[in-house]
């Protein structure tokens, strides 16, 4: 008897099946293997586990964690703590969904289809554009994804983002375009937002793409006015990497003459999972449907005319066209972009309104408990979302392991990013931090110096 | 009877939620105090409105559209669609994982990094790679970073190599990672026993072969048996072996990519390891490399001090640089090591085993009723052929899938590789038992005598789906990839 549980032969079966294919032992079937290559020994891997013995380990790892749920956070940066109501979980839960692959046979796919199609109905409401695909890794890649496909679509090598961009999606970016010598420039900020002024010398005839975001990293919102028509009048394409949180009220990118909208979705009914899985969302005009990347679903009609879906445009893909693919993405995060639709779907229109009017609230809340306190400024005056930075009377880092102490997961510590903002600390506020959360934040904040 | 499904877009009225939120707590403001009037959007965001049970049902009935792993048998070639473990998704949502923060400092996440260490440390054993990263999100993601590790290393050497050689039984995404990567991707042929040919390996490798991509055992399931020679003649012209990983199920504890002379491996721990396939992700591409390719690894990579204190260590000078936001799909990896723990080294063996066999049953299963074009050994998949059929009845390769569905079956991966004519990619996996086998064969022999007797009940499949076959091609050409309201 086998002592693997996921294991069903028995082993008068595997005799059985030997005897069938008129051989003596599995061993057999690997005699292809030239001896020169062949594992003689025994994997060194600890011994087998029972079920009962790997949730202990496991559980044992967890504990060693602080987590957000034990320890309210003001983490922010690309990846936020926001609710996710309880329903998201059920439907994921659900192992027809999370034990299929990629919906190739579309008739016995029909239920992951749909909610793909769901999706990126979603997705284009929130942006104002035209079409979204089913998904991309991350944010980081889906901007460099958009990137590239700016100088596919333009024929040109270069591309100019804004240093309020994510810096990890400047680095994706950056590594992204070496690989292909691709030329990547980096416009400085004002004021923490870009830097309007530099702009227009910047993008030249050689220019793909500018890449900005809105809010930007540092959580403050940008102006674009005029932006997308100078942009388009170069012949450049213009891509904006967005907070989707924060769309129900900030203009949609689709307003201000974007023409690739990539972004992070996690916010949108995912975990934090230690960054990852992450939810890549990818959305364009009308006109470049057929030059993005990754699945699309699209709808349909069978045999009898009744609607369905099916993976549309797929010649653009990499199972169909190979080396010359729009991008080799094949495996995206489907669950998690099923994640973002049962969460649009629970919120609905008004709720997501109401997430984002408090996160806007709470954070002008403590920003403004932070302002009044001597020794913190407030390092940007503008218009934010719910991030703001802040310059503390010291090390962010002993600031935080003080916070720690009060059970408090403090901001970011954004002189590892921009060393012109040393000692600075990135404050998150999600609709999760309440009131008395902030006010011991603000407490603990007080009594450092 | 089957029915339209409704869209959500279609379900609910106004006024209706499916969540409540916390009540305002601090002392509110008015809007354009905080948000410009010239920042803030234009039309009411519209999205349906339903109650939490309308959401559940909406979703619970798509789920009963959606066939998965555990609905029944679905060998998927190259997929690897094994039983997905509950207790995988038990750890994973334990919220000492979940509820973690990429940016916490790296002292309050010490578990966290233990795991990632103790996983590399056995990945690292079923490779024989010397380490790993874990960041590549999927199998293309990791094929990306892997060329983009060899290129660096030829760069290092003062060298701008441009040219990737690739077999013709390649899966899809590795020319697409070529491109991806700038590189040209030059096809080798495959010779008549369905492995690398030799002789056009060598009259293709030169001073610019940047590295050669290899799936082994290859995409029609048969093990590269001169991987020795291969490895040389790559070698011999500064060039890098690359192990495409997603058939890695087929040699666990028989062949490591490392001893097999690969210098980068990628693997696909929602096949192998088990972790879900989730609808087409999150997957992980974790990557491996040899020491020699070390510096070159995304950044950060995971470091331990003299006192066991696990950390991340961005300082590495030659890296490529970033290829993912943070540390990858870290709960993908919590699943992976959950099953590496669970199966250990004679588990895993007894995996590729049982996989092995299962493919060759069923392979001798069916030989009689489709063409098999190579016929030896196989490792964890088989590729046959309905072009008799075909000739003969005018039934294919997409009928015989249709067909199947009405059997209950998730067809086998079709039309690929493209080296054989009407193809199906056949991956049973150890998951399955002999019954399971044996009813697909008999379903598969079924399928021939309909076709023989009357093929247009299988040119016409599928009867018992929830939708009839689906007009792709009409989707293609006239693309409606969102919902529209009706004026």
């Amino acid at each position: 008897m086998s002592r693997f549980h996921y294991l069903p032969l028995t082993d008068e079966e595997r005799a059985e099946m030997l005897n069938d294919l008129g051989i003596n032992s599995v061993d057999e079937l690997f005699t292809d293997i030239p001896k020169t290559v062949r594992f003689s020994g025994e994997m060194e891997l600890p011994p087998p586990l029972s079920e009962s013995e790997a949730v202990n380990h496991l559980a044992e790892l967890a504990d060693r964690n602080y987590h957000l749920q034990e320890n309210p956070s003001f983490l922010g940066a690309g990846v936020y703590d926001h609710f996710v109501p309880a329903a998201v979980k059920h439907v994921l839960g659900r192992s027809e969904f999370y034990t299929s692959y990629t919906p190739y046979q579309a008739e016995v796919s029909q239920g992951l289809l749909q909610s793909i199609f769901e999706y990126q109905t979603m997705i284009c409401q929130l942006t104002g554009m035209d079409v979204a695909n089913a998904s991309m890794y991350d944010g980081a890649t889906a901007v460099a994804e958009a990137a590239v496909m700016s100088c596919n679509v333009t024929r040109r090598d270069k591309v100019v983002v804004s240093r309020s961009v994510h810096p990890a999606y400047r680095q994706v970016l950056q590594a992204y375009f070496d690989a292909r010598d691709f030329r990547l420039e980096e416009i400085p900020m004002k004021e923490g937002t870009l830097d309007g002024e530099e702009i227009e010398a910047q993008i030249d005839d050689q220019t793909a793409a500018l890449v900005v975001q809105n809010p930007n990293f540092l959580g403050m919102l940008e102006d674009y006015n005029g932006l997308a028509e100078m942009v388009h009048g170069k012949g450049a394409l213009l891509v904006a990497a967005v907070d989707p949180i924060s769309l129900p009220l900030v203009k949609t990118p689709a307003r201000y003459g974007a023409d690739i909208v990539a972004g992070e979705g996690q916010s949108l009914g995912n975990f934090t999972s230690y960054g990852g899985p992450l939810l890549g969302f990818f959305a364009a005009r009308e006109k470049f449907a057929r030059r993005m990347p990754g699945r699309i679903s699209g709808q349909t009609v069978d045999t009898e005319g009744r609607r369905g879906f099916v993976m549309t445009m797929q010649t653009r893909e990499q199972h169909i066209r190979r080396g010359r693919a729009t991008s080799n993405i094949c495996s995206n995060q489907a669950l998690n972009a099923l994640a973002a639709t049962v969460y649009m779907a629970s919120l609905g229109p008004q709720g997501m309104k109401e997430v984002a009017s408090l996160c806007l609230q709470k954070a002008a809340y403590l920003r403004e408990k932070i302002e009044s306190l001597t020794g913190y400024r407030v390092v940007y005056p503008g218009p934010y979302f719910k991030e703001f930075p802040v310059m503390v009377p010291g090390a962010p880092e002993e600031l935080n392991q003080r916070l720690l102490e009060a059970g408090i997961i403090g901001g970011l510590d954004l002189g590892r990013f921009y060393p012109e903002l040393e000692n600075s600390v990135l404050f998150c506020v999600t609709e999760k931090r309440t009131r008395e959360e902030m006010d011991k934040l603000v407490h603990e904040l007080e009594g450092w110096k | 009877m089957r029915k339209e499904k409704a869209l959500l877009f279609e379900l609910g009225r106004p006024g209706r939620r499916g969540a409540s939120l916390p009540p305002v707590d601090v002392p509110e403001k008015p809007l354009e105090e905080l948000l410009p009037p010239e920042m803030q959007r234009e039309t009411p965001l519209d999205l349906p409105e339903l109650s939490e049970g309308e959401v559940m049902r909406h979703f619970t009935e798509l789920s009963h559209r959606n066939f998965g792993v555990d609905s029944g048998f679905y060998p998927l070639g190259s997929c690897t669609m094994k039983y997905n473990p509950k207790i995988n998704e038990e750890v994973a949502a334990f919220p000492g994982f979940t509820h973690l923060h990429p940016y916490q400092d790296d002292a309050t996440v010490q578990g966290a990094l233990e795991l990632f260490y103790l996983a590399e440390q056995g990945l690292k054993e079923v490779t024989g790679m010397d380490r790993i990263s874990f960041q590549p999100a999927a199998g293309a993601h990791g094929e990306l970073t892997g060329l983009m590790v060899i290129l660096a290393y030829h760069r290092s050497r003062g060298e701008k190599r441009k040219k990737v050689l690739v077999p013709d039984s390649a899966h899809g995404t590795n020319p697409a990672t070529i491109t991806m990567a700038g590189c040209k991707a030059v096809e080798i042929p495959s010779d008549e026993r369905g492995l690398v040919d030799l002789e056009a390996l060598k009259q293709n490798v030169d001073e610019d072969t940047a590295g050669l991509m290899l799936t082994n055992p290859n995409t029609l399931g048969l093990f590269e048996e001169d991987i020795d020679q291969i490895a040389r003649v790559v070698h011999d012209v500064g060039g890098l072996l690359y192990y495409d990983g997603a058939n890695l199920n087929a040699v666990m504890g028989y062949a490591r990519p490392g001893d097999m002379g690969f210098d980068v491996v990628h693997l696909n721990l929602h096949k192998t390891f088990s972790t879900p396939h989730g609808g087409g992700g999150p997957g992980s591409g974790s990557v491996g490399v040899k020491e020699k390719l070390i510096p070159f690894l995304p950044y950060p990579v995971l470091g331990k001090d003299g006192e066991g204190n696990y950390y991340w260590n961005h300082d590495l000078p030659q890296s490529i640089g970033k290829i993912h936001s943070f540390y990858g799909n870290f709960t993908v990896a919590v699943k992976a090591y959950t099953y590496l723990r669970m199966m250990g080294a004679p588990g895993l063996k007894q995996v590729s085993r049982d996989a092995v066999l299962n493919a060759n049953y069923l392979m001798n299963r069916l030989k009689d009723y489709y063409y098999l074009k190579y016929q030896r050994t196989c490792k964890h998949e088989f590729v046959i052929s309905a072009r008799q059929i075909k000739k003969n009845y005018g039934v294919g390769t997409a009928d015989v899938a249709k067909a199947l569905l009405d059997y209950g079956f998730h067809p086998p991966t079709v039309y690929f590789p493209l080296i054989v004519e009407e193809p199906l990619m056949v991956e049973p996996t150890e998951t399955e038992s002999k019954e399971t086998l044996d009813d697909f064969a008999e379903a598969m022999k079924k399928i021939v005598s309909l076709a023989q007797k009357d093929p247009e009940q299988v040119t016409s499949a599928p009867h018992n789906t929830v939708v009839g076959r689906l007009d792709e091609l009409t989707a293609a050409r006239y693309p409606r990839a969102r919902w529209i309201p009706e004026e």
